[in-house]
């Protein structure tokens, strides 16, 4: 302690703080200079995009002109799906068309693709997934996203008579669609629901429920018997909404999932559809038929919970088996079911939320265009879908896509004979991929349902306030559930 | 000191300070014109709007509630660390009892010096997973297994910490003080050390008690490092960004706790940067959280000043 040094003139020399103020008012000056010749985040990156160096001859085997010896950059989400397909589809790449691709798999997108995005060199396809997903009206807003048109409309690998979107699933493009463009590429078709063990069921001698009164009381047997009865991943709200949706899709009928995409003022209040589905899961929150503490739990920790037999059902979509693999016991008998069914709905039981996951992007900027396109219309192809199905042990939207070599395990098995009694009773909300900010407050809405803190009747308003509040933006007319 | 000496240092100044006004204040600068514009966070085009982004503000009422859990933050973090730290230290180092040699900690203090510390060895990080799993808001976690085993905690009803509104904030604060107190510890420890052990030996043969002792000598003669860590201390109650990401409910992205009630200026900023894509609108609360962390931090160094005692 004691005084200080700093501010002595000594006649012999300077002062620290002296010294100090004059090297400062020096590097003030000096820097910035510098600093407008470094790269800033403002700083006009060179629009190389295209070059000649990845243009080929086009040809019929290779309508977009890919050269041979050119590199492709691939970044994949790196969840619940792996990325073991992606390198599987990278080696064929190679051996069949010549094109080596530099591999990254990785949970942080927006970590490690927004400052690329932003100075204008992205990579060339993206597997745009996960909670660190870049929003895809986010990216379409920045005006970063190709429209994929050319790539559908190409002559599919398996049939060059037939063009590439005349093989897909139908409606698995919409949600891919912004602003009428089809500038995203959901390749998985995945199917939500309910899942339960069929041995776990077997054992007690449980029906799985068609009904909703059929589902309660078997949550009442498994409460009595110390088993919760619904599980959910309560840190992420994601999940119990989807299934509050998926009620009132089921009542309501398509008008109802059509009235909140296109942001109805009767979405929500006013909607006898939305009641009755918010209501009949807060019947489940009242009885005290959740798992005991789900609400706060993430998803690996209640996924494993409910692999431990500690919950009857759990909330989901299709990638659970694939994402539990290393968890499931080897004689759980996974088993998907669609949403028991509400009295008086407008659709019948086996309708399920099918539709596509997983967004495969191909940025605007990318360097190897021609690449990127040729590499996404072999996605497309039996041979690659097979080879993801193998790897990631789930279905593509590609029409037949999986060879019947392959066996599938017993959930991914029960999605596909789900998918055939469905038929074409399947629907799919389109507001997650429009409107963040809505499905944010929307989550939001629920958790506090689930946590008991708000009733049926608050829900229904908080939803349709959001609702109201995007309608007001006047982009959203521009997209349309038809 | 001797001819051209000036230039000597300042040529060794220049890096460090050029770097400095690169990678610190150029993003500072830069963050201001963002927020003038409508900037999406994605590429390069974007339309300048003045102070509009300012003006949302206003009306922005998750803003404005975690400016509040801010505040409420600033209050309490600084001033539980700090007391239980400087309690900490005065019993390591002078708590003991006197005994013929003079002042001396408690018995065992050596051990405690170490041990304390181990918390703050740990990365915020590491802290997260760990705390995520004490707080577990089923029978699994550690406090809801030891309440359950204690009859405290319904097992069909486990207090679910981190998704309770009104407790997700103490449970959060509750992480930040077991993380500092040792740091602080450690700091306190060492300006007591500098303290002469006359000061205290002439106030016991005065009849001085504990209690005595520490408010009359200690306390105000480690004042100086008080304020500096209180300071410190009101910089991470500022941010509380990996901690509140981490461990609470996601609104969307980054945590914010359920309802936003653990959303912090920093989550809300994320959330708006990159999830929603309204990066020009977030540069501006980058702006306001700038300005409120200058401010605070000038008012509380000048409110805690006084008398610089020499020794």
């Amino acid at each position: 302690m004691g005084s200080t040094s700093a501010e002595n003139n000594r006649s012999n020399g300077v002062g620290r703080r002296d010294l100090i103020k004059r090297s400062a008012a020096l590097g003030l000056i000096s820097v910035p200079t510098m600093s407008f010749l470094s790269a800033c985040a403002s700083g006009g990156g060179d629009d190389s995009s295209s070059d000649d160096s990845t243009k080929g001859t086009t040809s019929k085997s290779n309508p977009f002109g890919v050269k041979k010896g050119s590199t492709l950059d691939v970044v994949v989400f790196k969840g619940g799906y792996g990325d073991d397909y992606a390198k599987a589809w990278e080696a064929n790449f190679k051996t069949k068309i010549g094109v080596s691709s530099t591999h990254t798999g990785t949970q942080e997108i927006t970590g490690k693709l927004q400052p690329r995005f932003n100075a204008g060199n992205p990579p060339d396809i993206v597997d745009d997934s996960g909670a660190q997903q870049i929003k895809i009206d986010v990216l379409y807003k920045n005006g970063q996203l190709l429209d994929l048109s050319p790539v559908l409309d190409a002559p599919a690998i398996d049939d060059p008579t037939k063009k590439v979107r005349d093989l897909l699933i139908p409606g698995t493009l919409d949600p891919g669609v912004q602003e009428g463009k089809v500038v995203a590429l959901n390749y998985i078709y995945t199917v939500w629901g309910l899942w339960y063990s069929g041995k776990l069921f077997k054992d007690k001698g449980w029906t799985p429920p068609k009904t909703w009164d059929e589902f309660i009381a078997i949550c009442q047997k498994a409460k009595a018997a110390g088993i919760g009865g619904l599980a959910h991943q309560g840190k992420y709200p994601y999940y119990i909404n989807v299934a509050i949706m998926d009620l009132i899709a089921k009542k309501g009928g398509i008008d109802a999932v059509k009235a909140i995409d296109n942001l109805d003022p009767k979405a929500f209040v006013g909607s006898a559809a939305a009641q009755a589905g918010v209501e009949a899961i807060y019947e489940v929150v009242e009885k005290g038929l959740l798992m005991p503490g789900t609400n706060g739990l993430t998803h690996t920790e209640s996924q494993t919970r409910w692999n431990q037999y500690k919950a009857a059902f759990i909330t989901c979509g299709s990638w659970l088996e694939n994402e539990q693999l290393k968890l499931t016991p080897t004689d759980f008998d996974m088993k998907f079911l669609p949403m028991p069914l509400l009295a008086d709905s407008k659709m019948p039981f086996e309708a399920i939320r099918a539709g596509s996951g997983e967004p495969f992007i191909i940025p605007a900027k990318a360097k190897n265009l021609p690449g990127a396109k040729e590499f996404m219309r072999h996605m497309l192809s039996k041979e690659w879908s097979t080879l993801f199905a193998k790897e990631a042990n789930s279905l593509t939207i590609l029409k037949d896509g999986v060879d019947s070599s392959v066996t599938l395990r017993p959930g991914t098995q029960s999605t596909v004979e789900a998918s055939k009694a469905a038929g074409a009773n399947t629907f799919r909300f389109l507001y997650p991929d429009w409107y963040s900010e809505m499905d944010t407050s929307i989550q939001n809405a629920s958790n506090e349902l689930m946590a008991k803190r708000i009733q049926p009747k608050e829900w229904l308003k908080r939803c349709q306030a959001a609702v109201d509040k995007q309608a007001k933006d006047p982009a959203s007319k521009k997209n349309v559930h038809s | 000191m001797r001819k051209g000496q000036y230039r000597f240092v300042t040529g060794f100044l220049f890096v460090p300070v050029a770097l400095y006004l690169i990678f610190v204040i150029w993003p500072y600068i830069q963050t201001f014109g963002y927020s003038l514009t409508d900037w999406k966070g994605e590429s390069q085009t974007f339309k300048f709007v003045g102070l509009d982004n300012y003006r949302a503000l206003l009306h922005d009422d998750v803003f404005k509630e975690a400016i509040w859990h801010n505040l409420l933050f600033l209050v309490f973090i600084p001033v539980i660390t700090i007391l239980l730290a400087l309690f900490f230290a005065f019993m390591v180092n002078a708590g003991g009892r006197s005994k013929a040699g003079g002042v001396q900690g408690v018995a065992g203090s050596g051990f405690y010096k170490i041990v304390y510390f181990f918390p703050q060895v740990l990365s915020l990080a590491i802290l997260a997973v760990l705390f995520n799993a004490v707080y577990r808001s089923d029978g699994g976690g550690l406090l809801n297994g030891f309440l359950i085993k204690l009859h405290l905690v319904d097992v069909n009803n486990p207090v679910e910490w981190l998704n309770e509104p009104n407790v997700v904030l103490w449970a959060l604060m509750a992480v930040v003080v077991w993380h500092g107190v040792g740091f602080y510890l450690v700091l306190f420890s060492a300006a007591m050390q500098s303290i002469p052990r006359d000061i205290y030996e002439a106030a016991l043969i005065d009849g001085a008690n504990r209690s005595q002792s520490f408010f009359r000598i200690t306390l105000p003669l480690l004042w100086e490092t008080v304020q500096t860590a209180w300071v410190y201390l009101g910089i991470i109650a500022m941010d509380m960004f990996v901690l509140v990401s981490s461990m609470t409910s996601n609104m969307g992205a980054y945590g914010g706790g359920p309802d936003h009630g653990s959303d912090v200026m920093s989550t809300v900023m994320m959330r708006n940067f990159l999830y929603f894509g309204k990066s020009g609108y977030a540069c501006a609360m980058g702006v306001v959280m700038l300005l409120l962390t200058l401010v605070l931090s000038v008012v509380t160094l000048r409110a805690t000043r006084r008398e610089r005692i020499e020794f």
